[in-house]
């Protein structure tokens, strides 16, 4: 298994992530720079972090969704690559439209940092394959702006399309339909704003986010 | 040239910053603030003199990068 992480200027979690893809893959991820303009060849993952990219400026994601890499992540994940972003990396893939919809500003305006429980919406996902649809994990989240939004026709398009992924189990942040992450329409790509490469040790306080580490894997492994 | 944009959330999505912004007028004593909307401005110095082609680039900028069209609107001033 072989996964790149794109590290933006005020990226924060690529290391975080790059250990999971690494303690679930066996292999060192590629750590991929914004301004290349190509992915490394042979890649079966690509990783968009959590943090600040760009210090937020505009909006959140918005200069990252301009970045030449970002082309290349949207070229691959067009071609059927699989492709997952957390927190800042699920907004650069709303704002850059590799997925649809936006995330806002928190309802309450608070950041909110704290360890979540999620339902888990639907186990039909190269992500979500070692959990079970309708389960609990707990995974924590650590954002100010995360509450999802999209207009009705989207929404019923991924509430029809089974493709509403996680759910949060009470509403944190505003979230239309508590929603906490989406998959694309072939499934292949996952955003999500709370952060499983932080519950995939003992040590973390939590060990829910290493289904979905493994759920790749074994995608990956029978692909 | 100038160019102004004036970049608001869509009417019908909640703005929880111009929220937070009435509830801190009302704390200071201003009544009768029944809603604040929270946006933003950008102001832009464009070479040229053609104001049409301003327009129009300023139209695709807005599109691609300024607003996000999922949940903003624009207005463009062109001076």
């Amino acid at each position: 298994m072989r996964a790149a992480v794109i590290v933006f200027p005020g990226s924060n979690c690529d290391r975080d992530l790059a250990v999971a893809f690494e303690a679930f893959g066996g292999q060192k991820p590629a750590m991929v720079w914004h301004k290349d303009t190509e992915l490394p060849a042979g890649i079966d993952i690509v990783g968009v972090p959590g943090g600040f990219s760009h210090g937020d400026y505009l909006r959140c994601g918005a200069i990252a969704a301009q970045a030449p890499i970002t082309r290349a992540v949207a070229d691959f994940a067009a071609r059927g690559g699989m492709v997952l972003g957390i927190c800042n990396g699920f907004q650069v893939l709303t704002e850059s439209g590799i997925l649809p919809g936006a995330l806002m500003r928190n309802a309450g305006i608070k950041f909110v940092c704290k360890p979540v429980p999620l339902e888990v919406v639907t186990a039909d996902s190269p992500f979500t394959a070692d959990l079970e649809a309708g389960s609990r994990i707990e995974i924590p989240v650590s954002h100010h702006d995360g509450n999802y939004f999209a207009d009705a026709e989207v929404l019923a398009r991924l509430k029809g399309e089974n493709r509403i992924a996680f759910r949060y189990a009470s509403d944190i942040n505003g979230s239309m339909d508590r929603i906490a992450g989406v998959l694309s329409e072939n499934r292949r790509v996952l955003g999500m704003m709370p952060h499983p490469e932080r519950a995939i040790d003992p040590l973390h306080g939590g060990t829910d986010g290493a289904a979905i580490f493994s759920s790749i894997m074994s995608s990956l492994a029978t692909a | 040239m100038k160019a102004t944009v004036h970049v608001m959330l869509k009417q019908g999505v909640l703005d929880p910053q111009g929220e937070a912004v009435r509830h801190a007028l009302g704390t200071l004593g201003f009544d009768g603030v029944e809603g604040v909307r929270q946006g933003k401005i950008i102001e832009l110095d464009l070479a040229g003199e053609d104001r049409d082609a301003a327009q129009d680039q300023v139209t695709r900028m807005c599109e691609k990068l300024l607003a996000n069209t999922v949940i903003e609107s624009y207005r463009i001033e062109i001076a």
